[in-house]
């Protein structure tokens, strides 16, 4: 199982860093959404995989009995899926309103914040 | 005692809930100033109470650490937060001034508390998925606030200011799994112990420099910065201010909290990088404020070398350089945010930031002249302004470890950096107006040159109190350094027990 996950993570990262090589700032983009499942499955990962054994406590005891999954990283995951869409969500709003208003999303083209020395300004 | 820590987080976000229910009255922005005003006390209470116990710590819902969330204050977190909540307040009567009713209606200032709210935690937390969190924060609110307005500039600038950003924290996050994945424990006071216990010790020194990457872009340090030049000097005055005094400093202390308190392994290996990083970050940042003839773009650079000698006071590793380090962040974090606030002033003055469109700012407004010098010399490490302590520990630093090169260009490096200050007040305020016009302070209204001036005074008033009695300040500093070198009491505060 960790050794799937490990090949899975390898594989995203890999074509995440290939699509944020690209100059179109859409192929980053999905490049980043890639990156950031690579490493929300990393810290998935990190608490150690248990197969089929929930984190729950049985009714009247204080402590689960015997081995369940680690329930931390999940929190942890959980929290950074909701904190990655938004920020995502927030890209692709950002992206849209820059194409509108520069016309672009190539990103040699978009100079406007640092002209070239010899171009009009 | 956890009120006190809670505070200075929770004032700013009430305040951004408020602020965001006003937003389209014009009470809205003295909502804001209210609250940095309560932000600035509850932070003083809180540095009231850590010097008088040196270290506190509250644990999040009465789960003890380290299974809970953790705020800690220790005199560099206290001073760090006290600086923000000064910062804040001075931004907060700025933008009285400078911003338009259009933008405020936006919920500007909600945003502007919420990005308070975002750096004062991370300089308060004492767990490591939580100054995620807090990072988070800041950005989303540090992402809106530079886009705020619209135009193609800010567009452009906010388009790679989030795209570098946002591959900075995602390789912060993954060196937070790995790291829990190999300790198991995410509390940065508990993984002091974990780490140095590990048995893989070169995987640790792969998760540090996993940090120093995810952390060096977020402080901009050679060759990580370029985000920064690109995007700085669009957004309001108010915000490139508040930017520059506190966002990249932010960077700058997670690094000293985790590369003093975590990752102290390998020092050898780590801290020998960050001192070429630093020297490098200096170099590269004061050559390229010198090909520059934008106001904003200039000062930008200079954020980028001033960070090198912070990094650098971290890097030496030594009392003297972390105390030099220490006060160096607090004393740029006041000069540079003023100096941004200058550029905004002489923009309504003298109608551009493009140092070629203006001039004659001396004749008709010497007081924003004598303004200017204050923080510009200071920066330069002129004698006796706050600069010139700052500057002076840490080469001292340098020359006791008989690096000698690294003090050499830290001496260079203050020297170019009195060439960029010449050149801006040599083309700002000496040189006549190229359209052969007066500058007059007349053309904006009493109301927003009062408010724009007010903190400028303030800051520049606050450099000339730490330059010429820089002795409790530097005293602050040395407790500071030491608490870093030896986080003992760090540990046992936050743990309830001896490690």
């Amino acid at each position: 199982m960790e050794a799937l996950t490990a090949i899975v993570i390898g594989v995203l990262t890999a074509a995440a860093v290939y699509l944020m090589l690209a100059r179109n700032f859409m192929r980053f983009l999905f490049g980043l959404i890639l990156l950031s499942n690579a490493v929300n499955l990393t810290i998935f990962a990190s608490g150690r995989m248990t197969k089929g054994a929930p984190a729950l406590v049985p009714y009247g005891e204080d402590a689960p009995l015997g081995m369940v999954g680690n329930a931390l990283p999940q929190a942890l995951v959980l929290t950074a899926i909701v904190i990655g869409f938004g920020l995502l969500a927030f890209t692709l709003a950002l992206i849209f309103e820059g194409y509108r208003r520069m016309d672009t999303v190539d990103t040699e083209e978009m100079r406007f914040a640092e002209p070239k020395e010899d171009s009009p300004k | 005692m956890s009120w006190v820590l809670v505070m200075p987080i929770a004032v700013p976000f009430a305040t951004a809930v408020v602020a965001y229910l006003a937003r389209n009255y014009p009470s809205g922005r003295w909502i804001s100033l209210a609250g940095s005003v309560l932000s600035l006390v509850a932070s003083s209470v809180l540095m009231v109470a850590v010097l008088g116990e040196g270290v506190i710590a509250a644990q999040m819902s009465n789960w003890n650490a380290p299974f809970g969330i953790t705020l800690v204050a220790d005199y560099l977190s206290a001073v760090m937060v006290l600086i923000t909540a000064i910062t804040g307040l001075a931004t907060a009567i700025y933008a009285l001034g400078e911003i338009p009713e259009d933008t405020e209606s936006l919920g500007f200032y909600a945003l502007f508390q919420v990005l308070i709210a975002g750096v004062t935690g991370a300089f308060l937390t004492g767990d490591l998925f939580n100054l995620y969190v807090w990072f988070e924060v800041m950005l989303i609110a540090s992402f809106s606030l530079l886009v705020i307005g619209g135009g193609k500039e800010r567009l452009d600038a906010g388009i790679k200011y989030v795209a570098l950003n946002l591959v900075s924290t995602l390789v912060f996050l993954s060196g937070i799994g790995l790291l829990y994945g190999v300790t198991g424990t995410l509390n940065m006071a508990d993984l002091r112990g974990a780490v140095a216990d590990a048995e893989n010790q070169g995987l640790m020194t792969v998760i540090a420099m996993m940090f120093m990457v995810g952390f060096g872009v977020k402080a901009a340090v050679f060759p990580l910065f370029f985000w920064l030049p690109a995007s700085y000097h669009t957004p309001y005055f108010a915000i490139s201010a508040v930017f520059a005094g506190l966002l990249t400093k932010v960077g700058v202390y997670a690094l000293m909290r985790m590369f003093t308190l975590v990752f102290v392994g390998d020092i050898g290996f780590t801290h020998e990088i960050l001192i070429w990083v630093s020297v490098l970050t200096m170099f590269t940042g004061v050559i390229g404020a010198a090909a520059q003839t934008d106001f904003r773009k200039i000062l930008s650079f200079h954020i980028i070398s001033q960070i090198g000698y912070m990094t650098l006071g971290l890097a030496l590793y030594t009392p003297l350089a972390l105390m030099g380090g220490v006060f160096y962040l607090v004393h740029h974090i006041i000069v540079k945010a003023n100096l941004f606030f200058v550029a905004g002033l002489a923009k309504q003055y003298a109608g551009d930031t493009d140092l070629n469109r203006i001039g004659g700012l001396y004749k008709s407004a010497p007081l924003l002249a004598a303004l200017f010098i204050v923080p510009a010399f200071s920066l330069a490490g002129f004698p006796p302004l706050s600069g010139f302590w700052a500057k002076y520990l840490i080469v001292m630093a340098a020359i006791e470890l008989e690096q000698w090169f690294v003090a050499f260009m830290s001496l260079l490096v203050g020297l170019l950096t009195i060439f960029s200050m010449t050149k801006i007040w040599g083309m700002a305020f000496w040189k006549p107006h190229p359209d052969g016009i007066d500058p007059t302070p007349d053309r904006a209204p009493v109301r927003v040159t009062r408010a724009m001036i007010t903190p400028i005074a303030g800051l520049a008033a606050m450099t000339i109190v730490i330059g010429f009695y820089p002795e409790p300040f530097v005293q602050f500093a040395e407790i500071a350094a030491a608490q870093l070198l030896d986080p003992t009491q760090y540990v046992t505060t936050v743990l309830g027990v001896q490690p």
